[in-house]
């Protein structure tokens, strides 16, 4: 073939051979990344999406450091028994925020994108310390340390503001009131109308048991008691989000 | 002073790990840079102790041979990282058995799982990658590696980038991105020990003195570059201090899950394949001792590959909130890409043509084999997974888990191994190896130990998908999902055993290496199957 005996030119000349590597796996990503960014469909408008709250977010932080990603989706696909099982399927809407998104890639345990509303603070806490002691046929470790770990709460503003550098609509408010907003979310005595204000839904009070002190397994706990309730499905128009 | 630059930098490094643990923002950052700093330190005292205030001229090597000082490290540390990868995979299989194995914070699965998963492609096989491109380029181009002591940096910079990779798992420090958990920090540091790398290898093809650039060289080359590309986008993230370890990727959602899988994907077609198959189409034609089998085929293998590869990621993506055009786009590329998946097979399985009796003699050349063999096969399981209806079954199950390590501990594994006996005599100057009935045993272990993993993995992951979807006839789930785990149980476990053949069979390779590299030499009998001499006539 005459076409193969032209590669003598490209096989004899490095440069030739780097650019022309470079331009043939561009094209893939190009075709398929760039138009997320621009398409409008691609996201639907949902009622209910807020960012997270500081609380929250530092929860998140703890679901990331500890790679739960490796056992959880956070990912319902629209099958009947997906939907049965964990709640309605997963909207784009609703990882909006999530930089990053931890949709995940295996069920070593549940999907926990609607886990949020449907166990107590204490069943969670227990879990965590002792997972065979409510699910007896469990493989997760223990988290136990958790309880014991004062929530970094000096930070939480810097988290905030990196997030706001790459497009999560933090206001200067929020910003300010961060650190306040992350001990208030979590203590029952605490004035929790400004927290309620700039996060709506967001879920209040002690989560660990203990109300003394503020641990990461308060964050964790508030973080997995919001997944998924943002969105309100009784309201939710599906028709709405076809174009 | 021989070093005296390299020392001094160094000894700078280390004091500004010590001022990143002093002014730490986070406490894993600290803890991260305290381990940065006891490693540069102790590689500073290593480097004054070795170091000779003898004239320079007297030291200088000889700078016409080639340079496989760093290939000899290379492979030293790729069996290092192979068997403590396997190692670690086989103790994060037991916790899934056996969950009170887990040993908390710093052992828990969620942060070993990781480890493994780093220590086996990037740590082993990149290891394995660098070694071997170095040798092939210096072999194919005939010329010495550019840059001088560029490819040492290159080498001690990626060993560096494993350690803080690894411990900062250990310490909880990840972007929890699959195949992309460094943090920000350390993405940046490999970023600048890629371009070395990429600097040094393309140097010494443009010096070469042959006229062609050899098609394993195609392969590396396309491995370097890309993964420099995909590396660097993915990775794109604000740090919330710079004294601290957390950041926030620059996408979200559905356009940082397909940036990610974007990457994760071709971490396999780029990092586990396109290298790996530069290491095939040099170590192959070696060790057989024939040449490529199709000049023509490994042109449409390499274009095609490379350009195929890029398009399959949304496919890990089936049925998300990904956009359907684009599920459609990676499902339908995914099965384009079984053809040069095995055009490339072909190319390498019948390089062994006329010397088809070597895989009854030569265990070296019997690795290879099996290692394109289950190249082809995962290679024709994946598109099968990346079809759409066979997706919603298998996603999120063990099914996944088999198909990856039918490719990694069958393809890269062996095609590694089998590259690694190959230089080991030849960079040490030794005759042979020190027993070629070790390689046979290391052979039967590793390809039964992936046997009983793929199959156990397989049926393990159909049965988890198919209790997950059950419904008895009054339309009830009959299964929960606690049921489905315990279901599990009895595959972990044999999941564990073959994984620990697999182990068994590195540490008899790396026992077998190392009495190599010493000069020992095993009397043994030699291996039968062996042709009778010849007779002359009467």
């Amino acid at each position: 073939m005459a076409l193969l005996d032209k590669h003598k030119t490209i096989e004899k000349n490095a440069t030739l051979l780097l650019v022309g590597t470079l331009l043939v796996v561009s094209i893939g990503g190009l075709v398929q990344i760039t138009p997320l960014f621009y398409l409008e469909n691609t996201i639907e408008k949902v009622e209910g999406m807020r960012p997270y709250s500081p609380l929250e977010l530092a929860g998140r932080n703890i679901y990331i450091r500890e790679g739960c990603y490796t056992c959880h989706s956070q990912m319902i696909r629209p099958f009947r028994d997906e939907v049965e099982r964990y709640g309605h399927y997963s909207l784009a809407a609703e990882s909006m925020y999530d930089h990053p998104f931890q949709w995940g890639s295996k069920r070593t345990g549940p999907d926990l994108a609607r886990v949020g509303d449907r166990y107590s603070n204490e069943w969670h806490v227990q879990h965590l310390i002792e997972p065979r002691s409510v699910v007896p046929e469990s493989v997760m470790p223990s988290y136990a340390f958790l309880k014991e770990t004062p929530l970094a709460v000096n930070t939480i503003s810097y988290d905030l503001t990196a997030n706001r550098r790459v497009g999560v609509p933090y206001s200067d408010e929020m910003i300010a009131s961060a650190e306040a907003d992350i001990k208030a979310q979590a203590d029952p005595n605490a004035d929790t109308s400004g927290v309620l204000a700039r996060y709506p839904k967001a879920k209040l009070g002690d989560f660990d048991g203990n109300p003394a002190a503020l641990t990461e397994m308060d964050a964790l706990v508030a973080y997995l008691q919001m997944l998924g309730t943002l969105v309100d499905f009784s309201t939710y128009d599906a028709a709405a989000g076809y174009r | 002073m021989k070093y005296a630059m390299e020392t001094i930098l160094l000894a700078l490094a280390a004091f500004a790990a010590l001022l990143g643990a002093a002014f730490a923002k986070d406490s894993q950052f600290g803890a991260h840079m305290w381990v940065l700093f006891f490693v540069l330190t102790a590689s500073v005292i290593v480097l004054m102790r070795t170091s000779s205030y003898a004239p320079v001229d007297i030291l200088a090597e000889d700078k016409s041979a080639y340079m496989d000082g760093p290939i000899r490290y290379g492979v030293i540390a790729t069996v290092f990282w192979g068997v403590t990868g396997f190692l670690v995979g086989v103790i994060v299989a037991a916790q899934l058995a056996f969950p009170d194995l887990n040993i908390e914070p710093w052992l828990n699965f969620g942060r070993l799982r990781p480890l493994h998963t780093s220590a086996v492609i990037f740590a082993f096989g990149g290891n394995a990658l660098i070694a071997t491109s170095f040798y092939v380029v210096q072999r194919t181009s005939r010329a010495r590696l550019f840059g001088g002591n560029l490819a040492w940096y290159v080498f001690w910079g990626y060993q560096l980038f494993i350690v803080m990779a690894a411990t900062g798992y250990l310490l909880g420090i990840t972007q929890s991105r699959e195949y992309a958990e460094p943090e920000w920090y350390v993405d940046i540091f490999l970023t600048v020990v890629w371009v070395a790398y990429l600097i040094v290898f393309l140097g010494t093809i443009l010096n070469r003195k042959e006229p062609h650039i050899y098609v394993a060289n195609w392969f590396y080359l396309a491995f370097i570059v890309t993964i420099a590309m995909l590396h660097i986008v993915n990775n794109l993230a604000v740090p919330a201090s710079f004294l601290g370890s957390k950041s926030y990727s620059l996408f979200s959602g559905v356009q940082d899950a397909l940036t990610q899988w974007w990457y994760g994907h071709n971490a396999v077609g780029f990092f586990l394949t396109a290298g790996f198959l530069g290491m095939m189409y040099y170590f192959v034609p070696k060790q057989a001792e024939r040449p490529v089998y199709s000049y023509r085929l490994s042109i449409i293998h390499f274009w095609s590959l490379i350009f195929l590869y890029i398009w399959a990621g949304p496919h890990h993506l089936h049925y998300t909130a990904l956009p359907d055009w684009a599920q459609t786009l990676g499902m339908v590329f995914s099965i384009m890409l079984w053809m040069p998946s095995w055009g490339g097979m072909i190319n390498g399985l019948m390089t062994l043509s006329g010397a088809w009796d070597k895989i009854r003699t030569d265990p070296i050349i019997r690795m290879m084999v099996v290692a394109i063999a289950f190249y082809g096969m995962s290679t024709f399981e994946g598109p099968m997974m990346s079809i759409k209806a066979v997706n919603s079954l298998s996603h999120y199950t063990e099914w996944t888990i088999g198909h990856v390590h039918s490719g990694a501990l069958g393809w890269n594994g062996m095609i590694t191994f089998g590259a690694i006996y190959f230089l080991v005599p030849r960079l040490w100057g030794r005759e042979r190896l020190y027993s070629m009935r070790l390689v046979t045993w290391h052979f039967w272990l590793a390809t039964l130990g992936i046997v009983v993993y793929a199959a156990v993995m397989w049926v393990a992951g159909i049965s988890q998908g198919l209790m997950w979807r059950e419904y008895d006839e009054q339309g009830f789930l009959v299964y929960s999902f606690a049921e489905s785990v315990a279901a599990m149980v009895p595959y972990y476990i044999v999941r564990t055993i073959g994984g620990l053949m697999f182990l068994a069979g590195a540490l008899v390779m790396a026992w077998n290496v190392y009495m190599t590299i010493r000069g020992h030499v095993r009397q043994e009998e030699p291996l039968p199957g062996a042709a009778p001499a010849l007779q002359p006539a009467q």
